[in-house]
């Protein structure tokens, strides 16, 4: 009876598999070609014809294409009483669609060439391997050693060490002119970096026409923006730009209840009107998205948030300082003037400000 | 070979022919939406001319629509601000870029088709002009376009474009709001907005921007709304970011699409 036989003659002859079902001695064969199948345009002939119809159209198209381009440039003039941006922008359409389809169609052309009627036999080309031979090998090691004999390369050790010494020197010219892309007018940066033209008594003037603004032209809601006087009138050979781009102010009025100041600020705003760096402290770009009813600043280039009524503390994003303030008042005539400079250095930091 | 020869008997088309069907479409829906847009946006525009209606009529039209959260008197309810000194120039901006009457609270209100007609708007501005007066309408001579198109320019860099963008086509601002794309504003808004500061944007008086400055600004932005963008397609005038995503699929594409064809096999 079945039962009565070995029970565990399975197990006694059973093998499990080590897992890969088919035992491949090399893993990378060779699968060899494909059969080559032939195109339509090898079977074909009036396949084949169209295809070099094709090729030849499309050369052709191309030469059109080119003297299109110079037609174009004669058509659609952009000079004298047709400088007009409608002119130039046809200009460029047309010159450049010239140029474009001249260049296509050769590509095409050239493609298409060689895909429908060149030979498509394929073939293979044995790589040889990379090591050179021995005596290749032995041949460059001589060549090596005789050149160093010969040069004294390593004999003369005087001229070595002063071939290294004149290319060390070689760079250094190229040293000097990047580091004097750094500011170097005698100036440290740090020190530009730190101060604003912001000074006490600096009158606070419209960007860009220089009109002096009185604390009561400054309404509720409105957003000014502001530079200092003496910015004013400078020229732009007289660094304009670059004290424009430190010196620029957002001036707002809020409820004097709505500002919540701290005790030792509590003299910089004036009646309700407060002044702060448009510089962002993120990485610098202007602040001057003023949102009257939230009384939110957002700095369009990476979202950070600066809430007015808080000393312009960041509320979202990735600023990591509130934005400077500017301490205000009025002067005898009623125009609002900066009270000091800033009390610390505006925008981003930099290797002395973290 | 069974495969083959079906494939060849429905003609030779290429895997390309699908990949350049759906291209055209893009291009053609993206140029038949461009079109239409630009068609709606041509719409007619108040002026400060007579009524018809009286401050009478106003005033009812203001009761009938308004008064349910500016208050029977503009004092203001809990559900919307008192009109005191708004003035008829608010009135007009508000009702007739259809912000109001308020379709909904929500971050901002947005613009919709006019509830009213000219000569309704006109009266209930003369009406809440009559009641507690403030902004008016301002002289065609602000409005004309014929300002110093270069300074306006400038000011509106300074002055706007943080929010509506350097082409006027608008921008984000916090938590869901936005700075609307002014590029079929008309001139009456374009200055109505300056002076009466709606929602969250600031008010520019005129000793901040003097109304010759607004002259400017408007003139420059006029101007940019009729001049052809000198580049061709302007993909919204949005900057880096769609001119970014357009290159990415159409100019990316266009080379994959490319590469798939040189390296196909020949039929
Ligand atoms: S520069 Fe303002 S958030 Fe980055």
């Amino acid at each position: 009876m079945a039962h009565e036989h070995d029970t565990q003659a399975v197990e006694r002859v059973y093998r499990p598999s080590p897992g890969l079902a088919v035992a491949v001695d090399d893993p990378v064969q060779n699968p060899g070609l494909p059969p080559h199948r032939e195109r339509v345009t090898d079977k074909d002939p009036q396949a084949n014809r169209r295809a070099v119809r094709t090729v030849y159209t499309l050369f052709y198209v191309s030469v059109a294409a080119s003297i299109w381009a110079v037609a174009a440039y004669m058509l659609f003039p952009i000079e004298g009483e047709y400088a007009t941006m409608g002119n130039i922008r046809n200009n460029n359409l047309f010159i450049g669609l010239g140029i474009a389809f001249a260049l296509l169609a050769i590509g095409i052309g050239a493609i298409h060439w060689s895909k429908s009627l060149m030979s498509d036999k394929e073939h293979v080309e044995a790589r040889h391997s990379t090591r050179g031979s021995e005596p290749t090998r032995a041949a460059v090691i001589q060549a090596f050693a005789t050149a160093n004999e010969e040069s004294g390369f390593g004999r003369r050790k005087m001229i070595r060490n002063s071939l290294f010494a004149a290319l060390v020197a070689s760079v250094i010219p190229g040293i000097t002119l990047f580091r004097n892309l750094a500011p170097n007018d005698g100036n440290d940066p740090v020190q530009l970096l730190n101060e604003t033209m912001w000074a006490k008594g600096e009158r606070l003037v419209l960007d860009p026409e220089g009109t002096p603004v009185k604390a009561a032209d400054v309404t509720i809601g409105s957003a000014f923006h502001i530079i200092p006087e003496s910015l004013a009138g400078l020229s732009h050979d007289e660094g304009y730009l670059e004290e424009k781009a430190k010196a620029i102010v957002l001036l707002v009025r809020l409820l004097p209840e709505q500002l919540k100041e701290t005790e030792e600020r509590k003299t910089w705003s004036y009646d309700g009107i407060v002044a702060y760096s448009k510089v962002c402290t993120h990485v610098g770009c202007p602040v001057a998205l003023y949102e009257q009813q939230t009384h939110h600043l957002l700095c369009p280039c990476h979202q950070s948030q600066f809430d007015v009524t808080e000393h312009a503390k960041v509320v979202f994003g990735p600023a990591a300082r509130p934005l400077p303030q500017l301490p205000i008042t009025v002067d005898a005539e009623g125009y609002l003037v900066a009270k000091d400079g800033f009390s610390e250095p505006v925008g981003p930091s930099f290797w002395e400000r973290h | 070979m069974a495969r083959e020869k079906k494939r060849r008997s429905h003609g030779r088309r290429s895997p390309l022919a699908a990949a350049a069907l759906i291209g055209i479409g893009l291009v053609l829906s993206g140029g038949i939406y461009a079109g239409a847009s630009a068609a709606v946006a041509a719409t007619s525009e108040p002026t400060a001319a007579d009524t018809a209606l009286t401050a009478e009529d106003g005033q009812k039209l203001f009761q009938a629509n308004c008064a349910t959260c500016h208050g029977l008197d503009l004092q203001g309810t809990d559900d919307g601000p008192s009109l005191y000194g708004v003035g008829a120039l608010a009135v007009e901006f508000q009702v007739s870029t259809g912000r109001m009457p308020l379709q909904m609270q929500g971050p901002q209100a947005e613009q919709k088709p006019v509830q009213f007609t000219e000569e309704q708007i006109l009266a209930m501005a003369d009406y809440v002009q009559s009641v507690a007066p403030g902004p008016d309408l301002p002289s065609d001579h602000i409005l004309d376009g014929e300002g110093d198109l270069a300074r306006g320019a400038e000011l509106f860099r300074i002055n706007c474009a943080m929010c509506h963008n350097v082409a006027a086509a608008g921008g984000a601002l916090t938590q869901g709001k936005w700075a609307p794309d002014i590029q079929d504003t008309s001139a009456l808004h374009i200055y109505a907005a300056m002076v009466t500061g709606p929602q969250n944007m600031p008010v520019f008086n005129n000793m901040n921007l003097t109304p010759e400055d607004k002259r400017d600004i408007i003139s420059a932005l006029l101007y940019q709304q009729e001049e052809q963008a000198p580049g061709g397609f302007n993909i919204g005038s949005l900057g880096p970011v769609a001119e970014g995503f357009f290159v990415w699929i159409f100019g990316i594409g266009g080379l994959v699409a490319i590469t798939v064809w040189i390296t196909a096999k020949s039929n």
